[in-house]
């Protein structure tokens, strides 16, 4: 009896309650909208509660674990998730045009989503242990170690995750002090090389990018994505249409509706109030894990906490700024939203990551 | 140095947390752009995305009216709609046709003429919805379809409205036809302004009074408000306009009567047009060969196609309506009626008849060698004396003549409410100068009169002119305008719109000169060239044979049926109507290279006045081989 006690008074130790407010807010909105979303297929709901359930369970054990540890996990991390990269490139399985998958045995896995987590983790393990005297040299390596894996993903292709590692990665380098100088000049160079890079994107990427800056190019094409959830979004006005009302939705013209482009199905059903609350949400989450971040003890914690929350960030801004139609469609998720088993359990071992540095901010300073 | 490290430390956390601050400033001025992003969608713009939903939510759905059904003055029906399910298949939504429809043939039966038409229709309707490729299933084939419907995607079974023409060939060119509508169709519809209303429509008249009572058959379509999903499948009807039935027509037209005049052509080509003189209406309008309206209901099959547009026998062509011939003999009557209208004879003046009129140092030539002898009018009519007419026609003149002749319609559309008749000609000067383009040609000269005097020269006329002239002889002189509908039935409301019941104009004629040719036209069927035909008639009836020359013969050549061509052979003219005392039917028969008018025309109007008059039927020839043998027998009479 009182081992089961201490068990969850363990458990329940490390589990902020800011945070955990925050997370239930989306995931309860998120199933609303899924709910209504799917509605052709209630099947789509309960599996979303399983993968929560697993997710949940992942976030608790992420959340036991101290940051050392997190720390002895960077390396063997990065580097099985780069090797998986290139089991995948070599022998991964095609779906839709696009080798992700590695099949295991019955199940498959989508390594790229490992380095999410992994990149940060390996950049911030990297700058903590040469903290005492970070040079340039550290900068270009830390820029190597997250060009690798970037272009490999980028190259499947999966833009989405690609534009996630990498900004986890330069979350990490941007908030170990890359010096303002470089960055602008890294930025102009980047700017420049626009062209170079356009010449790089595969055929689909180019179209993207055209279909937005002018979707009505492609109607039934490319642009159709765009197209039609900028009108559900737009004819959801400032109320929305009402939970289980909305149209676009319901007849089916929104496509993917329930994973990429599940904020079209939220924005015309709630509205602007309903976007409104999920932007408030979504900054309350990045406030607190900002805040968990600069309380962090060590370096390492400090930069695995910044870049986490502000992948959060990343993920909420290209997602909904893909869906009103001012970013290209690159496959982002709404993070806590989208359904989608994979992407859960990856943004709830952030926010394990993330109690656990909150929880082991004093146990370290001493 | 332990406050060293400790200012370090600290520095570096400031230097960290102003990062932090920079990151969330990046976060909110983000979050901002969304937010107004958000704003300038949800509220700006609202009303235009909200129109935008709404357009893609709400589909108007036309529906097709039922078309009018058409009826015979007795109710028997002659063309009806009936809805039937179509196999159809939507060209943009199946990548591979020949594909599809050869795994189509292990579902249903497609025959190869379903095919060879669906790939017409494909080339004719360019970017149509749907197509059918095969018409009219039977419920077994709709219910094996769809049990396999989820192998064929772009292809549905759909309830379409079809035509039908249950007597077939009879009447076929009254009813005319619908067919799908093509490219002139659409541009027709769209310059009367009418494109809202043919939504729905497939189908559309196109000849006949199929054609001339488009407006009044094809009815109002009606509108569904539907909401559709992204694929356009229907998830509901919000509202529904329904659609209005076209009119009925019912018809003047007698279909029995129709059967009679058409067989007692026993084969032959020719036109019968029968007129109801207190009316105008028309009571049979045969043209032989006729053809099966059903064909074109959906789509001709080329071969079927060729078959009637190369015949030899011009099936297609509405011979009562469009084909102009000269009218003969049938002239005289009407010559006759002008002389004494205009003063030119008196019914007594008689003239020798030598057998032949020289005029200008050409011989005109009479049928009966040594003349007729003394011939007053009374017996040129009779007797059909050409020599006489060639007289009067030289003291007229053409002028006279063709005003006079104006009066009884000749020469120009009597109106009637069927599209395309053609005009006929009555020559005058005038009209030979506007014809011609050469001064030599355009000079009418003087001997050219006289063969219009017996029907022949440039005269040409429509059996329908013919058959509306002698109607007018047979009522006292009143125009009416033929038609063959009697009124339009309002199947809503029960209205009834009646085609002209109202004459035209009564021409001032002189009852005692029309009194007096209708005696002479009732004499050439008691004792003229009429009287072998009508023998034994239980009524009184009047008539008037002609022959009219296919080829013109040379001065002194005697025209020999058997040794001229059988194209080239006269055509054989009759115009009567009965019973006189009060005249019930006028008609005009015309058979194509068959001779003397007495012969070969005149037995057909008896067997038309017996049936519509007495009720008596001649026994339908049963079959094409006894037809042949009754002909022999014929020959050798």
């Amino acid at each position: 009896m009182k081992a089961t006690e201490r068990f969850f008074a363990r458990v329940a130790a490390p589990l902020d309650g800011s945070l955990l407010s925050i997370v239930g807010g989306l995931i309860l909105l998120g199933m609303l909208t899924l709910y209504s979303a799917a509605s052709g297929n209630p099947a789509r709901v309960s599996s979303q509660l399983f993968n929560l359930g697993i997710a949940f369970v992942l976030m608790c054990v992420a959340a036991q674990l101290p940051p050392q540890t997190l720390m002895r996990f960077a390396v063997p991390a990065y580097l099985v998730g780069l090797l998986l990269l290139l089991a995948v490139a070599l022998f991964g399985d095609v779906r839709n045009g696009a080798r992700r998958w590695l099949s295991v045995g019955a199940a498959s896995v989508q390594p790229s989503e490992i380095m999410k987590i992994a990149m940060p983790l390996m950049l911030a393990w990297y700058f903590h242990k040469n903290e005492a005297a970070l040079r340039l040299r550290d900068y270009i390596v830390a820029a190597v170690l997250l060009a690798l894996p970037t272009l490999m993903i980028a190259r499947q292709p999966d833009l989405g995750t690609a534009v996630l590692v990498a900004s986890a990665g330069f979350y990490v380098i941007f908030l170990a002090g890359l010096s303002w100088k470089i960055l602008v000049g890294v930025i102009a160079a980047g700017c420049a090389g626009m062209p170079f890079l356009w010449s790089l994107m595969h055929d689909y990427q180019r179209r993207r990018i055209l279909t937005l800056l002018d979707p009505s190019e492609d109607p039934l094409g490319a642009g159709y994505h765009i197209i039609q959830s900028t009108i559900a979004v737009g004819s959801g006005g400032i109320t929305g249409k009402g939970w289980l009302k909305g149209t676009q939705a319901h007849l089916e013209f929104i496509p993917e509706r329930t994973t990429d482009f599940i904020f079209a199905v939220y924005s015309e059903e709630f509205g602007l109030l309903g976007n409104s609350l999920l932007l408030v949400l979504y900054l309350a989450l990045i406030a607190r894990g900002l805040m968990i971040a600069s309380n962090a003890p060590t370096f390492f914690s400090r930069l695995l906490a910044g870049a986490v929350t502000l992948t959060f960030f990343t993920y909420a801004f290209v997602n909904m700024g893909m869906v009103s139609g001012i970013i290209p469609v690159v496959g982002v998720p709404l993070p806590l939203v989208s359904y989608g088993g994979t992407a859960l359990v990856t943004l709830f071992l952030g926010i394990g990551i993330l109690m656990s540095i909150n929880k082991h901010r004093k146990l370290v300073q001493t | 140095m332990k406050l060293g490290e400790f200012k370090n430390t600290q520095l570096e956390l400031y230097y960290f947390q102003l990062r932090l601050g920079v990151a969330g400033m990046v976060v909110l001025a983000a979050f901002t752009l969304l937010l107004a992003r958000f704003f300038y969608l949800q509220v700006v713009q609202h009303d235009y995305y909200q129109t935008k939903a709404e357009d893609n939510r709400i589909s108007i759905v036309p529906i097709a009216p039922n078309r009018g059904n058409i009826f015979d003055r007795s109710g028997i029906v002659l063309a009806r709609s009936f809805s039937a399910y179509t196999l159809e298949i939507s060209p943009r939504l199946v990548p591979d046709i020949d594909a599809t429809i050869k795994e189509m043939e292990s579902v249903v039966e497609v025959r190869a003429s379903d095919r060879s038409r669906f790939r017409r229709m494909l080339v004719e309707a360019k970017g149509a919805n749907s197509l059918p490729i095969k018409t009219r299933l039977s419920d077994e084939e709709v219910a094996r379809f769809a049990a396999n419907r989820y192998r064929f995607p772009g292809v549905e079974i759909n309830a379409r409205l079809f035509r039908q023409y249950p007597h077939g060939v009879l009447a076929s060119h009254v009813l005319g036809y619908v067919g799908r509508i093509n490219d002139r169709d659409i541009e027709r519809i769209e310059a009367e302004g009418v494109e809202a209303n043919y939504k729905g429509s497939d189908q559309i008249g196109k000849t006949g009074l199929e054609l001339s009572y488009e407006r009044q058959l094809h009815g109002a379509t009606g509108y569904a408000q539907v909401e559709v999903d992204a694929g356009g499948r229907g998830v509901r009807t919000l509202s529904r306009t329904a659609p209005i039935a076209g009119n009925n027509l019912v018809l003047t037209l007698d279909l029995r009567l129709q059967e009679v005049a058409a067989d007692a052509f026993e084969g032959r080509r020719g036109a019968l047009v029968a007129i109801e003189p207190d009316t105008g209406g028309v009571l049979a309008f045969v043209s032989q060969p006729g053809f099966d309206p059903n064909l074109f209901v959906d789509g001709i099959d080329p071969v079927s196609w060729e078959l009637l547009n190369n015949s030899p026998d011009k099936p297609l062509n509405n011979r009562a309506l469009t084909g102009i011939y000269p009218p003969g003999s049938t002239f005289k009557p009407y010559m006759a009626l002008a002389a004494l209208e205009l003063g030119k004879r008196s019914p007594t003046q008689a003239i020798a008849d030598p057998g032949y009129f020289i005029f200008g140092g050409h011989r005109f030539r009479d049928d009966k060698v040594g003349g007729h002898g003394t011939v007053d009018m009374y017996k040129s009519i009779v007797e059909s004396c050409d020599t006489y007419y060639y007289v009067l026609a030289n003291d007229m003149g053409i002028d006279a003549i063709s005003r006079f002749m104006r009066h009884f319609g000749f020469g120009a559309r009597t109106g009637i409410d069927l599209a395309g008749e053609a005009t006929g000609v009555l020559p005058s000067q005038d009209w030979k100068k506007r014809r011609f383009r050469r001064p030599e040609q355009q000079k009418w000269y003087a001997g050219e009169t006289i063969s219009v005097g017996i029907g022949q020269g440039y005269n040409a006329y429509t059996p329908l002119q013919l058959a509306h002239a002698v109607s007018i002889i047979a009522n006292g002189g009143v125009v009416y305008r033929p038609h063959i509908v009697n009124y339009i039935d309002n199947n809503r409301t029960g209205e009834r719109t009646y085609i002209e019941r109202e004459p035209l104009r009564t021409l001032p004629l002189k009852p005692q000169n029309l009194e007096f040719i209708r005696k002479a036209m009732v004499g050439v069927n008691i004792d003229g060239t009429g009287a072998r035909a009508f023998a034994g008639a239980g009524y009184t009836s009047a008539g008037k044979t002609g022959t009219a020359q296919v080829i013109a013969l040379k001065d002194n050549e005697k025209y020999v049926e058997s040794r001229v061509q059988e194209r080239h052979r006269d055509h054989a003219l009759f115009i009567a109507f009965a019973p006189v005392e009060s005249p019930k039917i006028a008609l005009a028969v015309l058979v194509e290279n068959a001779g003397y008018g007495a012969r070969a025309a005149a037995p057909i109007a008896r067997k038309v006045l017996d049936y519509y008059l007495l009720g008596k039927r001649a026994p339908k020839p049963a079959d094409p081989a006894t037809n042949a043998t009754k002909d022999r027998k014929r020959e050798s009479n």
